[in-house]
């Protein structure tokens, strides 16, 4: 066979002139010796490295199986995940809303939705979620409440990471919506269908083609940045893990423990976004 | 043949409409009547402003001067003395569902099924009962030799069937007038023929049609009137004898010469 391989270039006239011989010739795929060998070197390396870390003593993997399915941290990753779920939906809703100004015909709807886009955007969240943790200093009463009873940290966690999300959903529905062809408006126009029919019936399915892979990104980002409310003492998962190790000093493995948990659910996250990137792929060349 | 109005057969009259874009003046004073149950086929070269006119029939384009009626209405606006007020969106939208459009690029939902492209419109726009339009809807497909993909989606259909059921999908509201732009346009030459039979069909049973189309043996063979625009204008119409056969323009005479 090798034989073969070697007096083929050679004589590339022979096989290639005569028909008879095009059954008989194997085709033999080149050998891709350098990419064994990088991959050889590579699982070495994460041989040396799991060894590490299986074997060093410090990582302390009985006290990570310890906690990690003690109520305090199950409680702290309830939160996280409603926390998550209740931003994305709000932060979605408001989001669309936002979009839907900013391809507005009206001028000065156009600006306000630029205006608020830009505004979260451009601070960080951590400092807009103090802000609106400290807002009580600049409106001590709301409506005759006094805005701390009325603002605990876990309400002004959510008021602020759905803030912040909505700009970025904004943008990634209006995306979503200027991907869609203008004959589909107007072919939904030519019809009769109102305004809202055409955008929830015939754009937004439509859109939603370009909106769920970022909105999935962003769905696994805003689950791994909830962890910023720990900040303002909101028990979530990370939260709930730094109450223990400040009482035991345990900090490693009750890191981990929060580690693997937000592993876990937002490798769980990307399977679904998968299947629902997939249903939104209907009667277009990805389907199946 | 009378209509409802009773005063006038014309299904579209058009009076001196003008309609720019920008500094470009697109249509420059058109008049034009479409009687009841004939076809108008509207011929002319690219850039002429046909598909604008098409669309302000339907007000999909707004005019700047001058006015419209299908069927004895205004499309977009309701006349107060001699003044025109915009309709509110809802009221153009319901005499809109009067008025058929078939777009050049089909422009059919690619996310819905055949049948639910067709069912969509009865039952959102027109409030019929669901199972009454499946039923409707159905037929057309039968009418349009598309019974069997009612459950395809339009990316598995050859550019020929989807304008079929772009044209059944128009019929779903049971329109007074079908407009179609340029239906043909964007098919392979051997996919002509087969949306050109469903149209002469409509045209057999008394359908009011406005056609924009290049294809001169069909506006020789359907049309009642031959209508050839230029920059703006309707250079001339009448019969298909005498407009595709006599033209009595120079310009007629040229844009045939090219497209024949
Ligand atoms: N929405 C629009 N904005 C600006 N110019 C337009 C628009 N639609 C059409 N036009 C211009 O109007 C002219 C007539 O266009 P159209 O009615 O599409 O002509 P036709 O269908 O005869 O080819 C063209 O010059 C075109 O570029
Ligand atoms: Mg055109």
């Amino acid at each position: 066979m090798s034989a073969q391989t070697d007096t083929l270039p050679q004589s590339p006239p022979a096989p290639l002139a005569k028909s008879d011989g095009a059954d008989r010739l194997r085709i033999v795929p080149a050998r891709r010796t350098g990419q064994w060998t990088a991959a050889v070197a590579v699982l070495a390396l994460l041989a040396l490295v799991l060894n590490s870390v299986i074997r060093n003593d410090a990582f302390q993997w009985d006290v990570v199986a310890d906690y990690f399915t003690t109520a305090a941290v199950l409680r702290g990753l309830g939160l996280t995940l409603w926390l998550t779920a209740l931003v994305m939906v709000l932060g979605f809703a408001l989001g669309t809303l936002l979009a839907v100004l900013r391809l507005s015909a009206n001028r000065v709807l156009r600006s306000v939705g630029w205006g608020y886009v830009w505004l979260f955007r451009s601070t960080p969240i951590l400092v807009q979620l103090l802000f609106w943790f400290n807002i009580g200093a600049l409106y001590p009463q709301i409506l005759g409440v006094r805005t701390v009873n009325l603002l605990g940290p876990v309400t002004v966690a959510v008021i602020g990471l759905t803030l912040h999300e909505a700009a970025y959903a904004a943008e990634v529905v209006r995306g979503g919506i200027l991907s869609v062809e203008r004959g589909q408006i107007e072919a939904a126009q030519s019809l009769g269908l109102g305004p809202w029919r055409r955008f929830h019936r015939i754009v937004l399915p439509q859109a939603m083609r370009s909106i769920v892979p970022p909105a999935g990104n962003m769905l696994i980002g805003t689950l791994k940045g909830t962890s910023i409310v720990s900040i303002i003492a909101v028990q979530d998962l990370l939260y709930s893990v730094q109450l223990v190790y400040h009482r035991t000093y345990q900090v490693i493995p009750l890191l981990l423990v929060a580690t693997i948990w937000y592993a876990v659910v937002t490798s769980l996250l990307s399977i679904v976004q998968h299947y629902v990137e997939r249903h939104y792929a209907r009667g277009t060349a990805g389907a199946r | 043949m009378s209509t409802t109005t009773g005063t006038t057969d014309a299904m579209v009259e058009i009076r001196s409409v003008h309609k720019s874009f920008g500094s470009v003046e697109v249509l420059r004073g058109i008049d034009l009547s479409v009687r009841t149950g004939e076809v108008t086929v509207v011929l002319g070269p690219s850039g002429s402003g046909k598909s604008t006119l098409l669309r302000t029939i339907n007000h999909l384009e707004k005019v700047d001067r001058g006015w419209i009626s299908v069927d004895g209405t205004l499309v977009g606006y309701r006349r107060d003395g001699d003044k025109l007020y915009e309709l509110p969106e809802r009221e153009v939208l319901r005499r809109r569902t009067r008025i058929g459009f078939v777009f050049q690029n089909f422009n059919l939902f690619p996310h819905l099924t055949v049948l639910e492209n067709l069912v969509e419109a009865p039952v959102a726009a027109l409030g019929r009962p669901k199972k009454e339009a499946v039923a409707a809807a159905e037929k057309l497909l039968a009418r349009v030799g598309l019974a069997d993909r009612a459950t395809a989606y339009s990316r598995q259909l050859s550019g020929g069937q989807q304008q079929r059921v772009a044209i059944a999908r128009a019929l779903a509201l049971e329109p007074k007038l079908l407009l179609f732009d340029e239906p043909t346009s964007a098919l392979d030459p051997e996919l002509v023929g087969e949306v050109l039979d469903v149209i002469k069909d409509l045209a057999l049973q008394g359908t009011t049609m406005i056609v924009v189309t290049h294809e001169i043996g069909f506006a020789r063979e359907v049309a009642d009137t031959v209508v050839f625009m230029d920059e703006g204008r309707i250079v001339e119409q009448g019969a298909p004898g005498d407009v595709l056969d006599r033209p009595a323009h120079e310009r007629t005479r040229a844009f045939l010469s090219k497209v024949l």
